[in-house]
């Protein structure tokens, strides 16, 4: 059983009793703190002020959603605050994201925050795609195996972030890719790329189709591959967004020692999992009681099954799989655990690679 | 041709989306909301832009963005008030103001001052736009030209600057933008994650300091103990001098001086990735290089305050190009304009490459609309600022109080910790103490704002020139010598020469006597003594992070070698030397009537307090003993100023809906909001 097909199959069921208990929870006249553990200027503040007002029309009551902000210590900060929290009366809501998940999965030394003690309401996810330049692009034929001998330059905000994925992606595929640290953001990166500093770029699936499209029908970049999307039995397959580009995955097949099996695909693997289709989480504290979490539940349901959902995600936050109730909490569980075997050979790889230890 | 073809249209259409009555209501409303939130320091146009997120979905485009642009465009003309008036440096755009405008204030020319410089941000303001119309067109292959190491030398010739606010000891003003560079790489580094002077067990230094902190730590805190040890009000002899019409006048009659700097304004502030940082320092240099007497500058010179001033309103013009063009945003509050836009309407308009193909009009209507609203918020501060500058004349002991409690909510929503106020005491005892031997301000300033930019920008740029020489020497050489770096060196050079001659005549803490050898040599022993502790810890880095260590050894090296020649200079010179310099021995601090320590404990005070007891509670308390004891006003004044100053602060956290700092009372018990 796989994330999609509970979302579609168990959270609907669930959702049927939740819409019938949660009668009773009203928030009429109060408000709701959405708190986010990044600052004002972030994707995570995209994400939860596009969901903010659609949740405030739901929710019983039409309380007023309001996010917060408290950045710190690359959100670990927030996070360990949250772990504090207890349920008071529902009004607290918090979301993470990847870069959240990430120091998790790492064991970094500021983490003081346990995701299993969470309730988790909803979760979504985006793609992304990775690009070469032009003149580099040529000499891709759908596999790497001419592009082992070229020394690539990549912007990147920090190896052990998000990052963490297409770094390893290239250096499984034999590519030699020189990060450039310490980017703030994936524009940056895409500037830098543009202006022909860094010669390989990636972006997720949103801001690709914002401006990295406009590079590659300038010809100016050539799409290499998407990371791919999970299919009902837990495959990576094609990203329906971008059909006609390849899969890392099939990228690596077609390519001379890349293996899709083994110890380095299954770490890249999971930590793909944790970093892209299950990229944010909205959690409430511990202790939420069920006709709580059920009230929150039934709200985001109604929010994704908006007649005009599909229109208005993808023009905001991307064409992100939403899932809720049961499916929100089987999409938290993985995108939160991963074998020991995965993280030591990360753990070990970081070491090796960008001399970064997380003690 | 061609592109005028598409642009007048698109311009016509812009202005008669601008010009309809209900867009020019919402513009005034949100420059209205503006000039209320930008006139508390530290808070600035990214709480304002927050506030109004909710507002933003499905709203009618060209609405939305008048109301949010109307509120944008006002915040670094507002704080000009509190920078002018306090010496409270509002943000980042207003610190180079505060050099000249505060010294104004005191000279009982508040309202000349302030009515420069609305005058200069309402010309700057519009020079950008002008500028921008055109240049917008073209703007993409230029802003695409200026790479890693052209945004080097930009942060170079800003460091350069240091040169001319050095004092009258260059190595002190060398030694003290070191410093600043030092502090400002205190934290967890960019690009390998190594901690510097930080540790995990103290996650709040693992971020590093905020720049609201440092600025109000820096400038505000020294002033208001200052001024509160003698017991006068900030206009010497509580006397108003000229009135708003002179400092139109003085605008006017500097006005090419404003031109020069809204032209940089805008070019600065085209260039992603600096922001503001650089703009106001790069002005406030060329100020001074342009002015034939330089001896004003530092004591109360107006051409100090219409240089940065014109080029701030510009930059904010200027940043709008990446922010469009790129979708990237240059500042924190352009960040959330860009996430705003998308709210708006069905969400068609999207910020990137295609917003000049697809939406000219929109583009067109935003720089216009940021003009309207500096014309217009500017008017309304002239008009109030001959009102709000008799402020100066208040006996300052009556504003004290209010001015502990507006940097310390300031500081504290920079990062919502308890530590913002802690770090908040310490930055300002540094301040306090620079001010007091004469080590400059600025310079230190200037190096903690450039400390991140310099250390990204040269790791970054040496990373890819490395690269690129491995191709080839010529394509390496190419890349680090483009022509735009060599002229940004030039220009530099020329800048240093010319700052390093005129450094002496700048004195911006004014003529400080010398005395006694031993507190100037113990506070030099002291900073010494952090750099060397700093450069130990930088030493410690593994070098396979090189990245994180190499910066904070070459400018902490650097920094030490000044301490250590200034100390072997102590030792030889006479106590009467310049290098001695320290305002406790002559002058106003030493004929204060009230001690340092005494009136700094009123501080501490109220950070203790909010340490046990919460923020708001501590207030009550701070402002009802410091109101009777140290100001000795009757209990019925005391009840009303601190009913108001509550009040204040209740009504200004409530709309943005910001916290306060807790305590451990709060650890212990549930109180409801505020006092929680």
């Amino acid at each position: 059983m796989t994330i999609r097909t509970l979302a579609s199959t168990v959270a609907a069921a669930a959702l049927v009793a939740a819409t019938a208990a949660s009668a009773e929870v009203d928030f009429s006249g109060e408000t709701i703190e959405w708190v986010i553990p990044f600052s004002e200027t972030g994707g995570s503040a995209k994400w939860a002020n596009f969901f903010a007002p659609l949740l405030s029309e739901e929710l019983p009551g039409n309380p007023t959603v309001v996010v917060k902000f408290m950045p710190g210590a690359g959100s670990t900060k927030g996070a360990n605050w949250f772990q504090e929290q207890e349920h008071e009366d529902g009004t607290l809501m918090f979301g993470t994201s990847g870069s959240t998940q990430f120091p998790y999965l790492l064991g970094d030394p500021r983490v003081r925050y346990e995701y299993s003690d969470w309730v988790p309401v909803m979760a979504s996810g985006t793609g992304g795609v990775a690009y070469l330049n032009a003149e580099d692009g040529k000499k891709f034929d759908g596999s790497a195996n001419n592009l082992k001998d070229i020394d690539f330059i990549y912007g990147s905000q920090g190896a052990t972030r998000l990052d963490l994925v297409p770094l390893l992606a290239w250096q499984m595929l034999g590519m030699n890719v020189e990060p450039v640290f310490g980017i703030k953001g994936r524009g940056d990166g895409r500037l830098m790329f543009e202006r022909g500093e860094a010669t390989i770029d990636y972006q997720t699936s949103s801001a690709y189709l914002g401006a990295a499209k406009d590079l590659v029908d300038a010809g100016t970049a050539v799409p290499m591959m998407t990371w791919g999307a999970l299919d009902d039995d837990g495959n990576i397959v094609r990203d329906p967004t971008f059909p006609d580009i390849p899969t890392f995955k099939e990228v690596c097949e077609a390519t001379e020692g890349c293996e899709t099996s083994g110890e380095a695909w299954d770490a890249w693997k999971a930590f793909f999992i944790a970093g892209f289709p299950v990229q944010k989480i909205a959690f409430l504290p511990a202790g939420t009681p069920d006709d709580v979490r059920e009230t929150y539940e039934a709200a985001f349901d109604a929010v994704r099954n908006r007649d005009d959902f599909a229109e208005i995600a993808a023009k905001r936050v991307g064409k992100y799989p939403v899932f809720v109730g049961e499916g929100a909490a089987r999409a938290t569980k993985e995108g939160t655990t991963v074998s020991a075997d995965a993280k030591a050979f990360v753990t070990n790889w970081l070491q090796e690679a960008y001399g970064v230890s997380l003690n | 041709m061609d592109i005028l073809a598409t642009a007048l249209p698109a311009l016509g259409d812009a202005w008669a989306l601008i010009l309809q009555p209900v867009v020019l209501g919402y513009l005034v409303l949100g420059v209205v909301m503006g000039l209320a939130v930008g006139v508390f320091p530290g808070l600035g146009g990214i709480a304002g832009l927050s506030l109004l997120l909710p507002f933003m979905f499905g709203m009618e485009p060209v609405l939305g963005l008048a109301l949010m642009i109307g509120m944008v465009a006002v915040v670094p003309t507002s704080d000009t008030f509190a920078s002018v008036l306090m010496g409270i440096p509002g943000s980042s755009a207003s610190q180079a103001t505060v050099l000249d405008g505060f010294p104004l204030a005191k000279r009982g020319q508040a309202a000349r001052a302030l009515a420069a410089a609305f005058s200069s941000s309402l010309f700057g303001g519009l020079v950008g736009a002008l500028f921008l119309t055109i240049f917008i067109l073209v703007a993409r292959p230029i802003v695409l030209a200026f790479g890693l190491p052209e945004m080097l030398m930009i942060t170079i010739l800003g460091l350069s600057m240091v040169a001319v606010l050095a004092g009258r000891v260059a190595l002190k003003g060398l030694a003290a933008a070191g410093l600043g560079l030092m502090i400002g790489t205190i934290g967890e580094a960019d690009a390998g994650g190594s901690l510097r002077m930080a540790t995990y067990d103290i996650p709040y230094l693992t971020d590093g300091l905020k720049l609201v902190i440092v600025g109000l730590g820096i400038f505000a805190v020294p002033e208001i103990v200052s001024l509160l040890r003698q017991d006068r009000s900030i206009a010497k002899d509580a006397k108003l001098g000229a009135g708003w019409g002179a400092g139109v006048r003085d605008w006017f009659a500097n006005k090419w001086l404003s031109v020069r700097c809204s032209l940089i304004g805008v070019l600065v502030g085209i260039i992603p990735g600096l922001g503001g940082s650089v703009v106001d320092w790069i002005a406030y240099g060329h100020s001074v290089q342009t002015t034939k007497d330089k001896s004003n500058f530092g004591k109360g010179e107006i051409r100090g305050v219409i240089g940065p001033e014109s080029s701030n309103n510009a930059k904010e013009g200027g940043g709008l190009v990446p922010t469009l063009l790129f979708g990237i945003p240059g500042s924190g509050s352009m960040a959330i304009f860009i996430g705003a836009i998308a709210l708006l309407g069905s969400g068609d308009i999207e910020v990137g490459p295609s917003m000049l193909r697809d939406n000219l009009d929109i583009t067109y209507s935003i720089v216009w609309l940021l003009a309207l609203a500096n014309v217009v918020g500017t008017l309304l501060c002239i008009a109030a600022s001959g009102g709000i500058a008799r402020l100066t004349t208040i006996r300052f002991t009556y504003l004290a109080p209010f001015l502990f409690m507006l940097i310390s909510f300031a500081a504290f929503q920079s990062g919502q910790n308890f530590e913002d106020l802690l770090a908040l005491f310490v930055i300002g005892l540094i301040g306090i103490f620079l001010r007091r031997f004469d080590w400059s301000r600025p310079a230190f300033l200037i190096g903690f704002v450039l400390s991140n930019p310099v250390e990204k920008f040269s790791n970054q740029a040496f990373q890819i020139a490395s690269f690129r020489f491995r191709k080839s020497f010529e394509e390496g050489m190419d890349y680090v010598f483009s022509p735009i770096v060599i002229v940004l060196i030039i220009v530099t050079v020329v800048s240093v020469v010319l700052g390093l001659r005129q450094a002496k005549s700048i004195m911006a803490e004014g003529d400080v006597q010398s005395g006694s050898k031993r507190a100037p040599l113990v506070f030099l022993l002291v900073i010494s003594a952090y750099l060397v502790t700093a450069l130990i810890n930088a030493w410690l880095i593994p070098n396979f992070n090189l990245t994180d260590k190499i910066v904070p050894l070459v400018v902490g090296g650097i920094a030490l070698t000044c301490c250590l020649i200034m100390l072997v200079q102590m030792m030889l010179r006479p106590e009467t030397d310049v290098i001695f310099a320290d305002k406790e021995v002559s002058g106003e601090d030493a004929d204060a009537p009230y001690g340092l320590w005494s009136t700094l404990a009123w501080f501490a005070a109220l950070i203790g307090l909010t340490f046990v007891v919460g923020f708001i509670l501590a207030l009550v308390g701070f402002m009802t003993a410091f109101l009777r004891v140290r100001a000795g006003a009757s209990w019925q004044k005391t009840a009303i100023l601190t009913a108001a100053g509550v009040a204040l602060m209740c009504v200004m956290a409530g709309a943005l809906n910001r916290d306060f700092p807790p305590g451990l009372l709060q650890d212990a018990v549930d109180l409801p909001w505020p006092l929680n």
